[in-house]
């Protein structure tokens, strides 16, 4: 029975039993606790799964829409590509990093960050305005999109890590930790019984062995009252010396050695 | 997990694209020219090498204060091994359509590990 498995090397005592058993109780509380968390990341993990997908198309379009609308700027002002780029100074499109927490997980989630630029507010000035500021609308909604987007791929990427984390975790418990804690727990029962079983039969055999000394003391002992037994019938009389007192010396005593 | 957590000062949007997109995204606002780490776009035309494409990429996500990196798709399928390669969590790399380039999800890094675990 103990040798089945792997298990730990302890030393066989009550003591490590209690505190394997604790062990075993402390693992069995975090496997489940673990799978619950895997559950909870799972859900969401499938959830954020679907919105990324939804969201990627939804760029595509969006994207598309924004490229035809610069189409027309270009059309209406001709190229502006170069003055954009070189008035390009500070952003005033930004994003801030918010914080979720899923079951002790941090997803990071990016919030749009606008503060009213003035830059490229004399782009166009000549002609196509309308559409230069059409043209920046639309491409700030779709970089909002894509900021969406990007907060949804981020969870999405760690989610998927600690996923994989969680998961080791609970499988290396379920099958590794447990089993051999389990093992342990049973090589030290079957260690404590056979010692009990020992520990019974040392004392039986104790037992058995004080037991043929007393009879033999016994047998002595009978064998040596039915040896004396004669001699003492002869000594009991004494019980009215003072009577035959007077015998005393007619009798030959023994004892009396003058 | 700790090192997953976000910094603070993660709050730019970098982008490496071509002409027209590059330029809608600085419409919207996102470039930012500093001094010393110079600027947070790169324009791609039919004549950059690949290497300055890389070069850009590595230094973009090697920044400290760009929380989301945008390319487009059909520039990252120039240098789709070191994208494949890319697996930090920050900054975010995002593949984005272009103009003459409509978007393949079927090329998308991210999304092809979406439909993987969707199991399609």
């Amino acid at each position: 029975m103990s040798g089945t498995g792997p298990r730990e090397s302890i030393f066989p005592t009550r003591m490590a039993l209690t505190n394997t058993k604790t062990r075993l109780k402390g693992a069995q509380t975090g496997h489940s606790l673990l799978a619950k968390k895997r559950d909870a990341l799972t859900t969401r993990f499938r959830a954020i799964l679907r919105k990324v997908d939804e969201a990627k198309r939804k760029m595509g379009r969006v994207m598309q829409l924004a490229s035809f609308s610069m189409a027309e700027v270009t059309y209406a002002t001709g190229d502006i590509s170069y003055l954009v780029q070189e008035q390009a100074r500070a952003a005033s499109f930004k994003v801030k990093a918010r914080q979720e927490n899923v079951s002790g997980v941090v997803l990071p989630a990016f919030d749009v960050d606008r503060s009213p630029g003035t830059e490229f507010s004399l782009t166009g000035l000549g002609r196509g305005g309308q559409q230069v500021t059409r043209t920046r609308e639309v491409y700030a909604k779709a970089v909002e999109t894509l900021v969406e987007l990007a907060s949804l791929q981020t969870a999405f990427m760690i989610l998927d890590e600690v996923i994989r984390a969680t998961n080791r975790r609970v499988n290396a418990i379920e099958h590794v930790v447990i089993p051999r804690l389990e093992n342990t727990i049973k090589y030290i029962m079957s260690e404590l019984d056979e010692m009990d079983r020992e520990e019974f039969f040392r004392l039986k055999k104790v037992q058995g062995k004080k037991k043929r000394d007393t009879d033999a003391a016994e047998a002595q002992r009978k064998l040596d009252e039915a040896e004396a037994g004669p001699v003492e019938e002869e000594v009991l009389p004494p019980a009215d010396e003072p009577i035959a007192n007077s015998d005393l010396l007619s009798s030959k005593d023994e004892d009396v050695i003058f | 997990m700790a090192s997953n957590a976000p910094k603070v000062d993660r709050n730019l949007l970098a982008v490496i694209g071509d002409e027209d997109t590059v330029t809608g995204l600085l419409l919207a606002g996102i470039g930012q020219v500093d001094e010393r780490q110079g600027k947070n776009f790169l324009i791609v035309d039919t004549k950059t090498q690949a290497s300055t494409i890389e070069e850009a990429f590595k230094r973009y996500t090697e920044r400290k204060d760009i929380a989301i990196l945008l390319i487009n798709q059909h520039i990252a399928e120039k240098i789709r091994p070191t994208v494949e390669k890319y697996e930090q969590a920050f900054p975010a790399l995002l593949e984005i359509p272009s103009k003459d380039h409509p978007y393949d999800p079927a090329k998308d890094s991210v999304l092809k590990r979406v439909q993987k675990l969707f199991g399609e």
